[in-house]
């Protein structure tokens, strides 16, 4: 059953507490684009994704399947996956540690359910989700394949070669994501790589492209059905998901200083206060 | 001395050509992908009869890369082809991520390897390829000798559930194993059988090693040779084998110093039963354009270099 709007939110604001409590405990990994990313991945994987915990199984068969091709946002990813029932919630406690089945980056090797394949270098999940759309074309599974890729990650030329296979070989099962919050590790894109109209170089590679707001449940909805609508056309999707980076905490919104590093006891206090708690309750 | 025939020479490539054929006829998960090489892999039989397993994917071997392991985690087995250089080098993040990390069922086609690559020169001919594929946790490395070889070791790297890069040329070159001997990973296959010196060789080296064999015959000398078609993982156990009967072991390959067959050999011997070893390959260089046999020789991988070795390896007993 779908959730509204109200649940989609409170979901949302978990996540980002998982998010940050998640860090601080590991005091290492990616918080920034994991927080600007969480209203996107939350309505993928509680309302969009035809997506089954208890039957799930690495080769995606019957099923969407969603590849993090950035992959540094695990704690979204791990939070949402764990939210979403593929493992127990307390097992976020374990990220990045020894041992651990959430590893810093995705990993396969750990027997994790949910992850179909381990990514982390920059670049190169789009292939892979191209390929995954290739094999549900041959077998006629008749499933989507999702995949999130960053802005700044799109300095790389593999998101390119696999933009152009995507449209010559016509994988309309194909959703692209972009979390376009213009931000990346050195400073903002535009100051770092020049990387430009992200929608007109899309556009010029031959995909359907959506622009969206990444924080408003309905316009991501109404993407994510504009997208699936475009199934039968021969083009693949990607949406530009407007965002901003450390969304929902004052001090962590809008820039780039937060792409990797991990807030004190004190401002963890304050953010964990911003988001406010939610009935889903922390791990 | 065991005889070897040439049958009539024959490209390696071809045999993958046909092995693939082979495997695709025998599992309908089998696909193929290519960078712009169809033609030059040998490829064209198995695009013509399965169209809708072939997947061109352009000058882009980044992405066939991920492509493939993504194709692969779906179920498929996935052959990708291109010169040896490109589907290494140029993509060892991807393979390291996508298929080795990644632990995806995917074909590492490789042609065109090493310096027989010919006049095209030092930027296709990679010397370096073996080392990069050792190197990846769990994948197995194949380096057939003929055109025969090249098509069993294709049909069993289809068979094998896991990574598997598989190296093999592009000049014509005797074809001497049996048409029907199934090819075994990760074992050695002892092509003559003597007792002064072991000749271990690997792809189109093996041919030059049963000459350099015959040659030291004739000086009374006794070579065994090995056929050391799978390098990782080493066939250890027969290795050590022979260097206890021998004494002495010389390693050939088409292939630099660094991180090659020999300094597998090398280390396995260190390890489990130290002797002298010489080594017959590339050294620290590139390549540069010629024909294949005057490159084999101009950079001391023919018949006599190797009989050379043996008589060096022979005299630090």
């Amino acid at each position: 059953m779908a959730k509204s709007k109200q649940e989609l939110q409170s979901i949302a604001t978990q996540v980002r507490r998982d998010i940050l409590r998640m860090v601080c405990m590991a005091k290492s990994g990616h918080p920034g684009g994991s927080m600007g990313s969480t209203d996107i991945l939350t309505t993928l994987y509680f309302n969009e994704m035809n997506q089954n915990p208890a039957t799930w199984t690495r080769d995606g068969k019957g099923q969407d399947m969603f590849i993090l091709s950035a992959g540094h946002m695990t704690p979204v990813y791990y939070s949402v996956l764990a939210r979403a029932g593929y493992f127990p919630v307390s097992e976020l406690a374990s990220f990045r540690q020894m041992g651990t089945r959430l590893q810093g980056h995705p990993s396969v090797r750990k027997n994790l359910p949910g992850v179909f394949q381990a990514s982390g270098s920059l670049g190169q999940g789009l292939s892979a989700a191209c390929g995954l759309a290739m094999g549900k074309k041959m077998d006629q599974d008749p499933n989507f394949v999702y995949c999130l890729c960053g802005d700044g990650e799109s300095e790389e030329g593999q998101i390119w070669e696999a933009g152009m296979f995507a449209v010559f070989h016509k994988l309309d099962n194909l959703i692209a994501m972009t979390d376009w919050n213009g931000k990346q590790i050195d400073g903002p894109v535009d100051e770092v790589a020049g990387e430009g109209d992200l929608a007109a170089k899309w556009e010029a590679w031959g995909w359907k492209v959506i622009v969206a707001d990444g924080h408003d449940f309905d316009a991501i909805a109404k993407a994510f059905e504009l997208a699936k609508a475009g199934k039968g056309s021969g083009v693949p999707t990607m949406i530009l998901f407007k965002t901003e980076m450390g969304h929902g905490v004052d001090f962590m919104a809008g820039t780039h200083k937060w792409h990797g590093s991990v807030p004190k006891p004190e401002q963890l206090e304050d953010a964990l206060k911003q988001l406010g708690e939610t009935p889903l309750g922390d791990f | 001395m065991k005889k070897y025939i040439d049958t009539g020479k024959k490209d390696t490539r071809s045999g993958f050509g046909v092995g693939l054929l082979k495997a695709g006829q025998a599992n309908p998960n089998v696909v193929a992908l290519t960078a712009d090489l169809k033609g030059s892999l040998k490829m064209d039989a198995f695009a013509a009869e399965f169209p809708e397993r072939f997947i061109q994917c352009g000058i882009a071997e980044a992405n066939m890369v991920g492509a493939a392991a993504g194709l692969a985690i779906t179920g498929k087995i996935p052959f990708i082809g291109s010169f040896a250089e490109f589907v290494t080098g140029r993509v060892y993040d991807q393979i390291r991520q996508e298929v080795a990390y990644g632990c995806t069922n995917v074909k590492i086609a490789s042609s065109h390897a090493g310096i027989t690559l010919g006049e095209d020169g030092a930027t296709h001919q990679t010397m370096e390829d073996i080392a990069l594929m050792r190197a990846l946790p769990g994948m197995v490395v194949l380096n057939p000798c003929d055109f025969n070889q090249t098509m069993q070791a294709t049909i069993a790297a289809a068979k094998y559930d896991g990574p598997v890069y598989l190296r093999f040329g592009r000049p014509s070159v005797p074809n001497f194993t049996p048409e029907d001997e199934p090819f075994v990973i990760g074992k050695a296959i002892v092509m003559n059988e003597g007792k002064d010196v072991t000749l271990v060789a690997t792809g189109h080296t093996v041919w030059e090693a049963l000459q350099a064999a015959e040659a030291l015959e004739a000086e009374g000398i006794s070579a065994e040779v090995i056929n050391m078609a799978t390098i990782k993982p080493l066939d250890e156990e027969a290795l050590v084998k022979s260097a206890q009967k021998t004494g002495a072991v010389v390693v050939a390959e088409e292939h630099n110093m660094a991180g090659g067959l020999g300094e597998a050999v090398a280390a396995a011997l260190a390890r489990k039963f130290p002797a002298p070893v010489q080594f017959v390959n590339g050294e620290d260089k590139f390549g540069q354009s010629g024909t294949p046999s005057a490159l084999m020789a101009a950079y001391g991988l023919d018949a006599p270099h190797i009989a050379e070795a043996a008589k060096k390896a022979l005299a630090r007993k």
